[in-house]
């Protein structure tokens, strides 16, 4: 029997060390770029997030899912503080960008969203040409280097370089969608962020571009940090290493309800509410 | 038809009766098509009036010649020169004055009480009979400034005029910048005015010029505050200097139409072709900017 | 709750119930195999066997429509556990009916043979593993993580009682070497019957996996 003990041990050894928690990825173990802490933010008297408190890892993808009115894109805009743009707009609590506070006094929002790229739902190049997509965010922040070569590894990065290479002077609305997605992707990038914000950013896509937007955002991975807002479930379950889960209910709206690693979220989701939403029985 | 595989008693609840829904759409484009056939017919019929009348005495000596109280010799450079003059200065001082107000209110403004009575001021501006700028022309350039019923003291009135519908047609041209383009630009660390110089201007561009141009031929056609300010109705000479007098097409018209002698009313009917094709002009001036800068890209 | 996904929810409900059909096709197959062994009867024996087609096919029909579900609904948390326990389940239970086939088997080749002794630990073997496998598909359906482990716990007793009925067995060789036949295919039986309990505490593993989404071996068995 010594050989079946042992053999039990060590396939009970096996199996401890095949734990499933053992394959995921620590998220305390990252270097968090950005922290949002306690943070709440109403439009005039209508409250759009309730005490957020989320730590998002360096050269990680996080979705940000949730249904309609969850306070997601408006989590994301505040992190580059477009929301200001709103009239009306007031905050409480503090995001963190490695460790500064961009919302405390003398911040000025203009330096805030060059190190926080953002791309829009809805595909919006410039009606410019291809080069000058890229180059308006470089020049107005006064970039000294090469222009060409920016143009160049800017295009190569999101993965658009071989598709419009020989004409660069072509305008940027003359490309297809997907290739214009990837053209906002190329010029948010030129300005060197930290991080990239995308809000939807394959709604308006077709499958195939959709993927490819997917396909360059597990690559520019390595060298940024992504947030991404997504209504696609199975687009948060294919990029993303986290998953933060917002709703809003009756009594609290803007509220986050569950964050951690993708595969835990959608396989065995800690919270009632978002099994129900991730399996589709809502409401 | 698929009718035959509705359910008979759901089908029953339908009163399709497609002729009928469709003769009523065939009435209604008849209807527009009578309305637009009217309105060509009366323009139509002005436009042959005035050319039949006006042609025989369209020739090089009319547009070359100053005004004559013989008909056969009148001629109509004074009040043509008049025009392009004191144009020339009203868009000089309507232009920037306007696109910047314009730029102001739609961008800077935001939605202060102050904004908001400006924007009334404005409307209300835009529909103030343009008689009453003329009586502030005469008090304030005429008389206060003493410019006399120059050139100068015509365009600075004129440029009240049309002032306001240039800062309406601008920010109508402004707000027609898609609010992406903005975010774009936002996102990439550019400032405000940065956005708006390189990519609301630029986008607006065509916008804006159509409004000016439209609103410059509006003032073409003015002549109700030059008559208040006192311009000239007989100038047998070109102005040379801002401060000179001077008199303009419409009043020119005018005031051979006033004459006695039949053989004047043609002579006006001369000078309105001449007049329509300056505005032809301008028109198409402003069609050609649009598309210019349309398909730029 | 107000679910939006009634069609889908049907076809899982579908799924689980032709589980339970399958599970108990698998039961009466185990039933009548060691029924037929202990009986001798050969040709009851010879059903099991061909019955056990109809088993396979059931398995086959089952886990197609569970890859269709996946294919065409995209299952997420408890739903995606849900149809990945059953892939399993339905997979130890065609596991188990092999097993039936294989006591089946045995009866066959014991054929007129005597037995060297009246059957009685193989019987409760085949109960108590009957009443696991039972009770394990009822937890399943009442998604009930502590009864799986309850259930699971009592493959101790089907490991005691094949200790005996192996311990039984080779006393009887030793006193009587012309039985060693026999009682080696009888060994088999036992044998057969042990997996099949060690089979079900698969399945009550599966169970608590589709209820806590935590994945633990929750009885090795000794054997």
């Amino acid at each position: 029997m010594t050989v079946q003990d042992s053999t039990a041990t060590l396939l009970k050894s096996t199996s401890a060390h095949h734990s499933p928690s053992t394959y995921y990825h620590s998220m305390a173990e990252a270097d968090t770029v950005i922290s949002v802490r306690n943070f709440s933010l109403w439009y005039s008297k209508k409250r759009a997030l309730t005490n957020v408190t989320i730590d998002f890892p360096r050269n990680q993808i996080t979705a940000l899912i949730g249904p309609s009115g969850c306070g997601k894109s408006t989590l994301l805009r505040a992190i580059n503080r477009m929301n200001d743009l709103i009239k009306g707009v007031r905050t409480e609590g503090n995001i963190l960008i490695d460790g500064n506070d961009i919302y405390a006094k003398g911040v000025d929002p203009v330096e805030v969203r060059r190190r926080i790229g953002m791309v829009f739902q809805k595909p919006n190049p410039f009606p410019r040409s291809i080069r000058e997509n890229i180059l308006f965010g470089a020049k107005i922040n006064g970039y000294k280097g090469d222009y060409d070569q920016l143009v160049e590894e800017c295009l190569r990065r999101a993965a658009l370089w071989d598709e419009v290479k020989d004409d660069l002077n072509k305008s940027g609305l003359a490309l297809s969608g997907g290739q214009q997605q990837r053209l906002c992707i190329a010029r948010a990038i030129a300005v060197a962020p930290e991080v990239i914000l995308m809000d939807e950013p394959c709604s308006a896509l077709d499958p195939i571009s959709t993927l490819r937007i997917e396909e360059l955002m597990r690559d520019l991975a390595k060298q940024y940090t992504i947030l991404v807002v997504t209504h696609n479930m199975q687009q948060a379950s294919r990029v993303a290493d986290n998953v933060a889960f917002m709703l809003s209910d009756d009594v609290t709206t803007g509220m986050l309800v569950e964050y951690g690693p993708t595969s835990e979220v959608f396989t065995n989701p800690k919270s009632k509410r978002t099994e129900d939403y991730i399996t589709g029985r809502f409401g | 038809m698929v009718v035959g595989q509705i359910p008979a008693q759901q089908a029953a609840e339908f009163s399709v009766d497609l002729p009928r829904r469709k003769a009523v759409g065939w009435v209604f484009i008849a209807l527009g098509l009578l309305s637009i056939l009217f309105a060509l017919f009366i323009l139509l019929l002005l436009l042959y009036d005035v050319v039949h009348r006006g042609l025989p005495y369209l020739t090089w000596e009319f547009l070359t010649g100053f005004d004559s109280r013989f008909p056969s010799r009148a001629g109509v450079l004074a009040a043509l020169a008049g025009t392009v003059y004191m144009m020339g200065f009203t868009i000089l001082f309507a232009l920037p004055l306007g696109i910047m107000a314009a730029i102001y209110l739609e961008e800077y403004a935001g939605d202060s009480w102050f904004a908001n009575a400006v924007q009334i001021n404005i409307s209300n501006l835009a529909s103030v009979p343009s008689i009453i700028y003329g009586l502030l022309g005469l008090q304030v350039f005429v008389r206060v400034m003493g410019l006399n019923r120059s050139v100068l003291a015509g365009a600075l009135t004129m440029a009240l005029v049309i002032l306001p519908i240039i800062i309406v047609a601008s920010r109508e041209a402004l707000r027609s910048v898609p609010p992406s383009i903005r975010d774009a630009s936002l996102a990439l660390g550019a400032t405000k005015w940065q956005t708006i110089r390189h990519h609301v201007l630029p986008y607006a561009v065509s916008g804006i010029m159509t409004g000016n141009i439209l609103a410059a031929a509006r003032a073409i056609g003015e002549s109700a505050p030059l008559i208040a300010i006192g311009a000239l109705t007989f100038v047998p000479f070109t102005p040379n200097s801002p401060l000179d007098l001077f008199t303009v097409l419409p009043i020119q018209i005018f005031n051979w139409t006033s004459r006695p002698q039949e053989a004047f009313h043609d002579v006006a009917a001369a000078g309105i072709i001449v007049l329509l094709v300056v505005l032809l002009i301008l028109n198409s001036l402003a069609i050609f900017l649009r598309w210019r800068f349309r398909t730029q890209f | 709750m107000a679910s939006i996904r009634t069609h889908f929810e049907q076809q899982l409900r579908e799924l689980q119930d032709d589980t339970l059909v399958l599970g108990s096709m698998v039961d009466s197959a185990i039933a009548s195999a060691v029924d037929a062994l202990k009986r001798r009867d050969l040709e009851a024996s010879n059903r099991v066997i061909d019955e056990d087609n109809l088993i396979d096919r059931k398995r086959w029909e089952i886990e197609q429509r569970s890859i269709m579900i996946i294919a065409t609904q995209q299952p997420t948390a408890s739903d995606l556990r849900f149809l990945y326990a059953i892939a399993s389940i339905i997979t130890d239970l065609e596991r188990m009916a092999d097993h039936a086939e294989g006591i089946a088997k045995i009866s066959l080749m014991i054929g007129d043979n005597p037995l060297p002794k009246p059957l009685i630990d193989i019987p409760r073997m085949c109960d108590v593993s009957r009443s696991m496998l039972r009770r394990s598909l009822d937890a399943f359906v009442n998604r009930d993580a502590e009864g799986a482990k309850a259930v699971a716990q009592e493959d101790d007793l089907v490991d005691a009682l094949y200790d005996q009925v192996y311990r039984e067995l080779l006393t009887i060789m030793i006193e009587n070497p012309r039985t060693i036949t026999i009682a080696t295919y009888l060994l088999w039986a036992a044998h057969n019957l042990e997996r099949i309990a060690d089979r079900v505490t698969n399945i009550c593993e599966r169970v608590v996996y589709t209820v806590t989404g935590r994945m633990e071996e929750i009885n090795v068995s000794k054997y």
